[in-house]
């Protein structure tokens, strides 16, 4: 597996390929702390908070929100404690670079983190990490005891009056703790439904108190933007979207990786078959889900000779969206009907059951999936599908209703042949309701 | 506020069924307070708890496991069990001292995770949701690992397996019976 950035420095995967690339003294002589110091020695929250803004780093867990913006929305007067709780439940399907990052460099995640509890004013914080990765827990719980023995955190950190503490906390397998008030539910010891919003978690989150939540890619960027200032950090990226972002790539191709890119990086089409080297078996390209799996899905002439630019505006305009970057390449072999069913069964095994509009929707919709592929198609069986996402999109309580939809109807659009295919397959219908290609 | 979901009639402490309680050696009381100690509410520490008791009490909450935790949580015992069954990782059933969880999710599935379930069952005699008769083994499909990018890949216990081939499932099948392998437990 490759890991490591193309089409521009290495900024976030700076350090991953280092001997001992967890421990304190490699980040440290690896200008680790640096941002930490520089905003202890003189930057006011707000400076920080300035500092994010101008960066046009957006949310990397996937909904792409505006970080600084986020920050910005927690009140300076409230007498409650403020939280900053990292996102590392990482279970968006085809999705592990946050695996990678803590795993490689825990310090930058921490760093990011008491950056980000100094421009908030909170003392208590969390990493909430999905419950399989206990191997992660294990490595920040070590980095964690360096930085505390270390003076990095704890009380009076750094000798400055700055005190700060961050704990790491464990899921326990469930896909649905990776939506933000759900994942407060959980910390809360609560089962993962989630919330109503608003109120949102800024004004009130982790035990009704301010709280802020970031995904870990979007807090190891932090460091950076502080030591580089937020102007120099945006340039990397785009007007819009800041910095580079960190893709994971997986499925036929012949490399797949951590691969970093600036944001903007200029095409897909290059990407795939240059830097990830190719399809597997020197096969053809048949589709990318480019966002993780909740995103629609690109047929390969969207991407060839498209010059698909690689950031949230260009693949919004390729018909897709850069969602966690959770990147899946599928060859000519892949059967379109199959890889939605497998999405979603997933996404109904992982329906949390609070609304009934997914809970019962995504069962509706496997029901189908089966009764199509055990031969028993019927000829208006897509359609039906289209109906039932119809009844689950914009309906549900919460937006994983959303994301169980959107691959079935983009499915169905670009691939309809597939889905023909397995439905007159059955029963020799001639009559099938589908679009025409 | 949390819009969490309260009873009407939340349960009269009497009803609490009175039952076993487990008991823990004092290593074990001292892991748990030290996870007790990072949160400002005690319940914040259920997960946490939960994995201990389940590995303390061979791999599942059984009752006086749960009963121990609503004791030391103050909580309900319908509580544990409300917040238990949520949650995937938590068992509430025996499982074998090996668990083999395979992933089926769309990255694992396109690279083979097919081929590695059926290599277990060839080898193992069960299914998918099933334990053989010694206990020493569990199969699983679960979703999404986060291993996509070294697929197909299958989690024991808490240890990663990544890029399988029927070679490497052999091996490990091999090496956990004759106890060469740890299962994963910690
Ligand atoms: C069903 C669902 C699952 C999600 N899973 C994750 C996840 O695993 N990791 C993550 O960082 N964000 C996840 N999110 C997004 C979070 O709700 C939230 O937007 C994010 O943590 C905010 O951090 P950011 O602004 O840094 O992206 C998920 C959202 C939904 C609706
Ligand atoms: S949309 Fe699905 S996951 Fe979200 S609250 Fe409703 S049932 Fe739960
Ligand atoms: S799809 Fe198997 S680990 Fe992600």
């Amino acid at each position: 597996m490759f890991i490591g950035a193309i089409g521009c420095e290495p900024l976030q995967l700076r350090r991953v390929l280092l001997d001992n690339s967890a421990s304190l003294e490699v980040y440290r002589a690896n200008g680790g702390y640096e941002a930490l110091q520089k905003v202890l020695n003189g930057m006011s929250p707000d400076d920080v908070i300035g500092e994010v803004k101008k960066s046009a780093l957006r949310g990397r867990g996937g909904a792409g929100f505006p970080t600084g913006m986020k920050w910005g929305f927690v009140p300076k007067d409230s007498p409650k404690p403020k939280y900053v709780v990292c996102n590392a439940d990482e279970s968006e399907p085809g999705t592990f670079k946050d695996r990678y990052l803590m795993e490689r460099d825990p310090h930058m995640l921490i760093e990011g983190m008491l950056i980000a509890a100094y421009a908030l004013g909170a003392r208590t914080n969390y990493v909430y990490t999905r419950g399989e990765y206990r191997y992660l827990i294990e490595i920040m719980d070590v980095a964690l005891a360096e930085a505390r023995a270390a003076g990095l955190l704890g009380e009076k950190i750094l000798g400055t009056d700055f005190n700060c503490e961050i704990y790491t906390h464990t899921g326990a397998g469930a896909y649905i703790c990776g939506e933000e008030t759900a994942l407060l539910n959980s910390l809360e010891g609560l089962r993962g439904h989630p919330r109503m919003k608003p109120p949102f978690p800024a004004v009130a989150g982790l035990y009704g108190c301010p709280t802020v939540v970031n995904n870990v890619e979007t807090l190891t960027a932090v460091p950076d933007i502080i030591k580089m200032g937020g102007e120099a950090y945006q340039k990397l990226g785009t007007e819009k979207s800041g910095g580079t972002k960190v893709w994971s790539v997986s499925g036929h191709v012949n490399r797949p990786g951590v691969y970093e890119l600036p944001m903007g990086y200029d095409d897909m089409e290059k990407f795939i078959l240059e830097d990830c080297q190719g399809i597997l078996g020197g096969k053809q390209l048949k589709a990318v889900i480019p966002g993780g799996s909740s995103v629609y899905i690109m047929p390969a002439a969207d991407i060839v000779g498209k010059d698909v630019r690689m950031d949230y505006e260009g693949l919004v305009a390729a018909g897709s969206s850069v969602g966690s970057g959770g990147f899946i390449v599928m060859d000519e072999t892949v059967d379109i009907f199959e890889s939605t069913k497998n999405l979603t069964e997933f996404y109904k095994h992982e329906s949390c059951g609070w609304c009934t509009p997914c809970r019962e929707g995504t069962d509706w919709l496997v029901k189908v999936f089966k009764r199509i592929e055990s031969g028993e198609g019927r000829p208006d069986d897509a359609q039906l599908l289209l109906d039932i996402v119809d009844n689950i999109e914009g309906k549900s309580f919460c937006p994983l209703g959303d994301a169980a939809s959107w691959p079935i109807q983009s499915a169905i659009k670009k691939f309809p042949e597939d889905f023909r295919r397995k439905v007159l397959n059955g029963n020799g219908h001639v009559k099938d309701g589908l679009p025409t290609a | 506020m949390s819009s969490q979901f309260t009873p009407n009639n939340p349960l009269p402490q009497e009803a609490k069924v009175p039952q076993e309680i487990a008991v823990f050696s004092p290593e074990v009381e001292a892991e748990m307070d030290r996870h007790l100690a990072k949160y400002p509410v005690k319940r914040s520490a259920i997960l946490p708890l939960m994995f201990i008791v389940q590995r303390e009490r061979g791999g599942y909450l059984d009752p006086p496991g749960v009963a121990y935790l609503a004791d030391r949580l103050g909580v309900r015992i319908t509580d544990i069990w409300e917040v238990a069954t949520f949650y995937s990782m938590i068992n509430t059933e025996p499982v074998g001292k090996y668990h083999l969880q395979v992933c089926k999710t769309l990255s694992c599935k396109i690279m083979g995770a097919g081929r590695v379930t059926a290599k277990c069952t060839e080898r193992l005699g069960i299914k998918p949701g099933q334990t053989t008769e010694d206990g020493m083994f569990s199969l699983s499909e679960v979703e999404c690992l986060g291993s996509c990018g070294t697929a197909p890949m299958m989690q024991i216990g808490f240890d990663y397996y990544e890029n399988l081939t029927d070679e490497k499932v052999d091996e490990i099948i091999n090496k956990c019976q004759g106890g060469e392998l740890s299962n994963g437990v910690r």
